[in-house]
């Protein structure tokens, strides 16, 4: 069983590598790109069914994580926007997609990267990691993050060093309660930079802008909150990528081991 | 060991010393605490190991307490929650609806900010001044009388055109009371710009200044524009959005009173146009209003309109969530129930999984709610929306402990006693509990000061939070948990647990990994079989209640009651409803003094409008709408000013005040005053308007002035216009809502469908909680690496085939088995020897030593006794000597075991009767003296069916003389063909039958033949069929033969007893013997075909079974043909499978059931015919039925064991068998259900579904599985096991061995 998880990180490692070079603007046609040369891989793999099953697996687990990263984009940025929800009902639909329409998709390309990076890097590194493997921690850790959002939207604070401070606190403690691992943190890291560096760079394309931009014309807390939702994306997929979706025998799970609380 | 320290254990949980663990531990080392190796603690131990070992002697000593007086514990804690919630009572309820509170205009003064000492009823948002004071004046305008001349335009053109006038005077309105000169402009609220979104309303809403929304603001407040406004309803119209609108709309605000109200529409059938004009005041002043008042009153009297003017009514508004506030909302809602599905969903080894899993939940809220609590108790009022932080605060505190703890306590050896598990389990846990809420403590500590308030209150309610949740922890959830593991020791009398010797100790320290089953042990119980009569009393609980609550339609009539009452309210409730009309009644009433005004409502006497002298000195508070008006004012009306009606009644419009113009905004959207505010950008969120008593004005216009005022292109309307031109928007409307409701409808259907199928999946009706789908990996036979236990039953086994068996027939006290390689045996049910031997020709001749030596063998055996008696010789000779004890083995101790050892003898009784001759049949006398063998037979065969020692007493009686036997044995060759009959060992027997002592045997090439299963021999064979046998019914002296090609014969018995030897019945021995029934070795017995039904099938015939008279056929046809047995004619064919015909159940009480290749269980009425019911329940064919009087019990292909109410068709539960286990079923009692499988068979307690035993056939149980189940009248089981029959007694006694 560990090695057939292995399998499939390598599997998902090796798709992955040639995407890293690309840069942000690009993501969504080389995403797409990629799609189409893993299917199209799949479909001339006459022999091998255990490859296409790998294949069959990456995708659905890419497919998982590009929701989830929709979902999460579409909800958060209706958390920044509700301030100046009006009241009537016919308009939900239009501040639901207020934003411009590819911020959701960016946002689950992102996703999909991030979250089948974690357990590829897990993989290379040897360690795979073990800490809180369950989807209750996991749901736990998406909620703290759908927290901290939530307070940095609708919290007042003095001013934007203190919010910065806090939020940067507070994704620290999410990446202790919930990873703990060095490769997960050094990820996290390179998310947020990553992710603030293209920010600043459509801010500075003129893509739009921020209302009240405090940091080089960007809001400053957004590392804090790409950092945490890198941790949180990844722990999302580990835990996908734990789950051996094969077809026809589901359902053989890794053992956690019975003690989480107590990890030292 | 366990009761002497008992009383050690009781006391403990007193201050004692903090090694009490250790010497507990000490003297029963299975109860170590898992932090074994500090039990020696080392001469110096850190700070660290010390406080670790004091934590977990606290918890120990804990676990005890709780455990052992779990009652008081709960109250207390139960106390104590309510306790800390009492201060919650105080929090207003949450809702958004705005709130009301009334006070009287005369001595209103505006209130102050700080709160004042005798609020008494006074709410406490009232406090400091309103946002603004609303002074709506209520305008009522009719043209009368109206004309004929008149078009529908002149019914709102004129009276809205007066709107402008009205408003000129209100604007120039100036009140001077010496004290200054005073005008709406001071007073008003100012409004200085719209919202930036709202560019469409510029036009129509002011945009500077006063706050004075009228219709006037159509026409940006000039009589110019309205003048020249073709068509007003259009302008009124192009402002509406587009679509469903559900709350305030433009016109809405603008009219200030709802649509339908206005009045304003080309058919309008009172002829009488309601608007409202709208002032917003920033400041209160009560001369300036009066005199408005006045003014406008003195202008335009509204004659006999009296409505209040004294009371003011203050409204607060929550704050508003919208819907894309609720959506973050929702998300988190559903991440929070995710999170608690995923955590409890770990819950395992309980009794009541999802009792804990409450419990869990139930502590988590109550400590969240004793933390909201106890900080109202200190003063911390919350600022914090409660709904938001409400998720972040579960997921900070958690369920990890509670989940931990349980997982600790289930994993203590489960034969300890409750108490000391649960003492245990909570000390292995102690440390990470502890660390675990230092850590969060100290995060929260982080979070403190972080000095941003709204964080700063989160983590208060947090710590508070997290401590009031590791309270209830220790001691609500651990008593909770001890209940649950004590009452799962008390059900677990009935389970069978695995063998837990040689089970290793748990290994130590708090990081012990993951053991999911608790240590088994050996089978502590045999089986009890349930008499019937507790069946119905040993339903599970839950079906019970679900059956009670079915059966009386509680929830049904519970609904129906409840909207009774709701509508009885509603009626009561509504303004233009009862309440109102009772309220005229009486008030008309009561001046006569009649005593009917006695039984009003209090309220009514103390009506505001009187207020006596006694009455409220400032306020009172009404929360609901305002109390119908109860003056007595049947119908205020105000007749036109222009003469007297005369004929023209219908023609004159009447204007009329009611009550319900009274506060007429009521009838407004909720939303409409937010609305009207959030236009500014004025929020009214939390806090409060006050609404001034409306000023009524009555307008009276002469025809005269409604032509005038006409635009020339009123009149081009068509004067009647269509219906459908006014009417469409309203029913657009309609249509809109219908559909909407329709999707949302669909919708919540197929979310309800989603629930479902995730809540019940698709085992529905199956006992999910304690032991719902009962898995074979549960059973020890694999996967832990325990040996299987030497199981109380143990099965003996029947061995003697050379093939596979094939076919199994009994009648209960006999079993013929047949094998692939032809051979018939036949055993003696009581005991399992083997009767008797139809061997195969070929194999006989050729291996005739051998048998000779074996009937030698039998013979001795069967003939040692009555020797032995008489005293004869003894001709068996050394084979005697070695056989010498088996009889006696045999009846004393018939263990296995034992059986297992000895060298297999059952070879060495085999009575191979068949070389016997068949004199019998000859009639003719016998060679040499007179054959008293004959005699024996018959007089045995008479007293069919043998009683239990059949073999043990069918030769001693009247055996014959020694040398007869011997002389039949050694002397008689092989049986002569008999005539006609030839056995036929050529063609393999496809079906065989037993009944009486005749095995009925059909072959592949169409023969049947008729054994005698005692003797061996073949008494009578018949060929009229030529296709091969595949099923036969024997019943009565009919025999029922399907045959591959699907037709179906009927076969009579016939018997005829030979008259010379009726004076031999009754034979000295007989009285030991009891009663038998048909057929004597000396009769002659014919085989006839009475009948052949040709086609009876299109398709192969697959299953006949009969039963009562009746026979039951299956075929691949998808049909089941149900014949009378007498005349063989086809009473009905029965449709409604859609798949072949693969199992039919029917017994003695024309119970019909059949189970299909689709996987459907049909039930029949046999006497008309009828479907009684039809479930589906298997994927794949249905292997086979069994009823009993409750339940149907299936099998199937997916290896699922069913188990069904046979009244309702509901599904009870399911059995998960593993993989390619048989599908055999067998019912023993009521109660008690056998399975077979991999080398094993089980019992199952049909009431729970619980797993009673498993009895493993054979020592190598190589993936053989048990293909044929048979169940004796004695309640033993019989199945096939690869070449091998196993007998399984089943014990009728429960014992418990402890």
């Amino acid at each position: 069983m560990p090695r057939l998880e292995e399998h499939c990180w390598s599997r998902s490692c090796a798709s992955r590598v040639e995407s890293k070079t690309f840069s942000g603007g690009n993501w969504v046609a080389s995403r797409a790109e990629e799609m189409m040369s893993i299917v199209t891989t799949v479909l001339s793999n006459a022999y091998g069914s255990l490859h296409s099953v790998r294949a069959a697996h990456l995708i659905r687990r890419g497919l998982v994580l590009f929701t989830v990263g929709v979902v999460l984009a579409l909800v958060l940025n209706l958390l920044q926007l509700q301030r100046n929800v009006t009241l009537f009902p016919e308009e939900v639909m239009a501040t639901l997609f207020s934003s411009a329409w590819w911020i959701p998709p960016c946002c689950g390309t992102a996703a999909a990267v991030v979250g089948l990076l974690y357990p590829c890097i897990d993989s290379h590194l040897g360690e795979p990691h073990k800490f809180k493997r369950e989807w209750a921690s996991v749901m736990r850790c998406i909620a703290v993050f759908v927290g901290i959002n939530h307070a940095s939207a609708k919290l007042h604070f003095a001013n934007n060093a203190q919010l910065s401070l806090t939020l940067a606190a507070l994704s620290l403690g999410l990446w202790w309660m919930f990873d703990r691992s060095r490769s997960g943190f050094g990820l996290g890291i390179g998310t947020a930079f990553l992710a603030t560096v293209i920010t600043q760079l459509l801010v500075y394309n003129g893509v739009y802008q921020y209302t009240y931009p405090d940091f080089l014309y960007v809001r400053s807390w957004l590392p804090c909150i790409f950092f945490s939702g890198g941790v949180t994306v990844g722990n999302i997929g580990r835990q996908l990528a734990m789950i051996c979706l094969c077809p026809g025998k589901c359902s053989c799970y890794f053992q956690p081991h019975a003690n989480h609380i107590s990890a030292c | 060991m366990r009761v002497c320290i008992n009383p050690h254990l009781s006391s403990l949980w007193f201050p004692r010393s903090l090694d009490a663990p250790r010497r507990l531990v000490l003297a029963h080392p299975r109860t170590a605490p898992p932090d074994g190796r500090q039990l020696t603690p080392p001469p110096r131990m850190t700070v660290r190991e010390r406080l670790r070992e004091k934590i977990s002697a606290a918890f120990y000593r804990h676990g005890l307490l709780c455990a052992s007086y779990p009652v008081p514990i709960i109250l207390f804690t139960s106390a104590s929650i309510l306790a800390c919630c009492y201060p919650l009572l105080r929090l207003p309820l949450p809702g958004t609806g705005p709130v009301e509170f009334t006070t009287r205009v005369r001595d209103y003064t505006v209130p102050s900010h700080e709160p004042q000492g005798d609020l008494g009823e006074r709410p406490d948002w009232y406090r400091g001044p309103p946002v603004a004071y609303i002074q709506p004046v209520l305008v009522k305008a009719a043209v009368s009388p109206w004309d004929s001349t008149l078009v529908p335009v002149d019914v709102f053109r004129s009276p809205l055109g007066r709107v402008f006038s009205l408003l000129e005077e209100i604007r120039n309105h100036v009140h001077d009371d010496g004290s200054g000169v005073r005008s709406l402009e001071a007073l008003c609220l100012q409004v200085t710009d719209l919202l930036p979104g709202l560019r469409r309303m510029q036009r129509v809403l002011p945009e500077h200044g006063c706050l004075l929304v009228s219709p006037g603001n159509y026409w940006q407040n000039q009589r110019e524009l309205f003048d020249s406004d073709p068509d007003l309803l259009k302008t009124v119209h192009q402002h509406e959005p587009k679509g469903l609108h559900t709350s305030a709309t433009l016109r809405d605000l603008l009219f200030g009173v709802p649509v339908k109200h206005t009045g304003v529409s080309l058919y309008s059938r009172k002829r009488v146009v309601t608007y409202t004009i709208t002032m917003v005041l920033g400041s209160y002043d009560a001369r300036f209003l009066s005199s408005l008042r006045a003014r406008l009153r003195q202008l335009h009297p509204s004659v006999n309109c009296s409505l209040r003017e004294d009371h003011m009514v203050h409204v607060h508004f929550k704050e508003e969530i919208g819907m894309a506030e609720l959506i973050p909302l929702v998300t988190t809602y559903i991440i929070l129930f995710a999170y608690i599905y995923f955590s409890t969903r770990k819950i395992d080894m309980v009794k009541s999984k999802w009792g804990l899993a409450l419990a869990a939940v139930v502590t988590v809220l109550s400590s969240l709610l004793m933390s909201v609590g106890l900080c109202t108790l200190f003063g911390l009022t919350p600022t914090l929306n409660g709904g938001e932080i409400f998720p972040y605060l579960v997921v900070v505190i958690g369920l990890e402990n509670v989940l931990v703890l349980t997982k600790s306590v289930v994993s203590t050896p489960v034969d300890l006693e409750v108490k000391l598990r649960i003492a245990q389990g909570l000390s292995n846990e102690s440390w990470s509990i502890m660390k675990n809420m230092a850590t969060e403590l100290c995060i929260i500590l982080i979070g403190y000061f972080t000095l941003v308030p709204a964080i700063q209150e989160f983590c208060l309610f947090a710590v508070v939070g997290l401590v009031s949740d590791f309270f209830l922890q220790m001691f609500f959830f651990t008593t909770v948990l001890s209940i649950d593991i004590r009452r799962m020791e008390l059900a677990d009398l009935n389970r069978r647990l695995p063998a837990e010797a040689g089970m290793p100790l748990p290994k130590p320290g708090p990081l012990r990994p993951r053991e999911a089953p608790p240590p088994p042990r050996p089978s502590p119980h045999t089986i009890t079989l349930q008499t019937p009569a507790f069946r119905n009393l040993r339903l599970p609980k839950r079906l019970r209640v679900v059956y009670f609550l079915a059966r009386t339609r509680l929830a049904q009539r519970f609904i129906m009651v409840g909207t009774v009452i709701w509508i009885g309210i509603l009626a009561y409730t509504d303004p233009a409803g009862l309440r109102t009309y009772l309220a005229a009644q009486v008030s008309e009433q009561s001046p006569l003094g009649e005593g009917g005004a006695g039984g009003l409502p209090p309220h009514l006497g103390v009506a505001p409008v009187f207020p006596g002298p006694g009455g409220d000195p400032a306020d009172t508070l009404s929360v609901l709408p305002a109390p119908a008006e109860p003056t007595p004012l049947p119908e205020n009306q105000s007749q036109g000013h222009h003469g007297a009606p005369g004929e023209g009644v219908p023609l004159v419009p009447q204007i009329s005040w009611g009550a319900e113009d009274e506060e007429g905004w009521r009838r407004l959207s909720f939303r409409h005053w937010p609305s009207l505010f959030s236009y500014y950008n004025i929020t009214l969120a939390k806090r409060y308007i006050s609404i001034l008593p409306v000023i009524p004005i009555t307008l009276h216009l002469s025809p005269r002035e409604a032509i005038e005022t006409r635009h020339p292109q009123d009149t081009r309307h068509p004067p009647p216009p269509s219906l459908k031109t006014n009417d469409l928007p309203a029913d657009l409307t309609l249509y809109k809502v219908a559909a909407l409701g329709l999707a949302a409808g669909v919708l919540l259907v197929l979310l309800l469908f989603c629930l479902y199928r995730v809540l019940c999946s698709r085992n529905y009706g199956q006992n999910g909680v304690a032991h719902g789908r009962r898995r074979r990996g549960d059973l020890p036979c694999d996967d832990y690496g325990y040996s299987p236990p030497i199981s109380e039953i143990s099965p003996l086994l029947l061995c003697g085939h050379s093939m596979d068996i094939e076919c199994l027939a009994s009648d209960g006290m006999l079993l013929a088995s047949c094998c692939l390689a032809g051979q018939i045996r036949v055993w003696d049910t009581q005991t399992g020897d083997c009767l008797t031997v139809i061997p195969k020709h070929g194999l006989r001749r050729s291996s005739s030593s051998g048998c000779w030596e074996q009937r030698d063998g039998w013979d001795a055996v069967g003939v040692a006794e009555p020797e032995n008696l008489g005293g004869g010789t003894e001709p068996g000779g050394g084979v005697f000597d070695e056989d010498k004890g088996y009889p006696l083995r045999r009846r004393t101790t018939p263990r296995p075991a034992l059986f297992e050892n000895q060298p297999d003898l059952t070879p060495l009784i085999d009575t191979n009767f068949d070389s016997q001759p068949p004199s019998h049949l000859l009639l003719t006398p016998p060679r040499n003296g007179f054959d008293f063998g004959g005699l024996v037979e018959k007089a045995y065969l008479e007293h069919e069916p043998p009683s239990p020692g059949l073999t043990a007493s069918y030769p001693s009686p009247l055996s014959g003389p020694p040398p007869q036997r011997r002389r039949s044995l050694g002397y008689i060759q092989p049986p002569a063909p008999q005539g006609q009959e030839t056995p036929d060992w050529e063609s393999a027997v496809w079906a065989m039958e037993l009944r009486g002592n005749l095995i009925a045997a059909g072959r592949s090439n169409g023969k049947l033949e008729l054994w005698d299963a005692v003797e061996g021999s073949l008494r009578c064979s018949n060929e009229d069929g030529v296709s091969g046998i595949t099923a036969l019914a024997f019943l009565n002296n009919r025999i029922v033969a399907a045959r591959l090609d699907g037709s179906l014969d009927f076969f009579t018995v016939d018997i005829n007893k030979p008259l010379g030897l009726l004076q031999y019945r009754g034979p000295p021995g007989r009285s030991n013997m009891p009663p038998s029934p048909c057929y004597s070795s000396e009769d002659v017995i014919s085989c006839q075909l009475t009948r052949s039904v040709q086609c009876a099938h299109q398709k192969p015939i697959t299953v006949l079974r009969a039963a009562a008279g009746r026979v039951v056929t299956g075929s691949q046809d998808h049909t089941v043909r149900v014949y009378r047995l007498e005349d063989s004619c086809c009473l009905f064919t029965l449709q409604g499978h859609s798949g072949g015909i693969t199992a039919i159940y029917i017994d003695q009480t024309m119970v019909l059931a059949s189970g299909g290749q689709d996987g459907a269980i049909c039930l029949w009425d046999v006497l008309t015919g009828s479907r009684v019911s039809h479930v589906y329940g298997h994927r794949g064919d249905v292997t086979s039925l069994v009823c009993t009087t409750s339940c149907v019990i299936s099998s199937g292909l997916d290896d699922l064991i069913c188990i069904w109410d046979r009244s309702t068709g509901i599904k009870l539960y399911s059995i998960q068998q593993e993989v390619g286990c048989g599908a055999s079923l067998g019912v023993i009692s009521e109660s008690l259900l056998v399975t077979g499988g991999q080398g094993c068979v089980s019992f199952w307690d049909l009431n729970f579904g619980d797993l009673l035993q498993t009895v493993y056939l054979g020592q190598s149980s190589d993936g053989q599985g048990v293909r044929q189940l048979v169940v004796l009248n004695n309640a033993a089981i019989v199945c096939d096991f690869g070449s091998e029959l196993s007998l399984v007694y089943v014990p009728a006694v429960l014992e418990k061995l402890d």
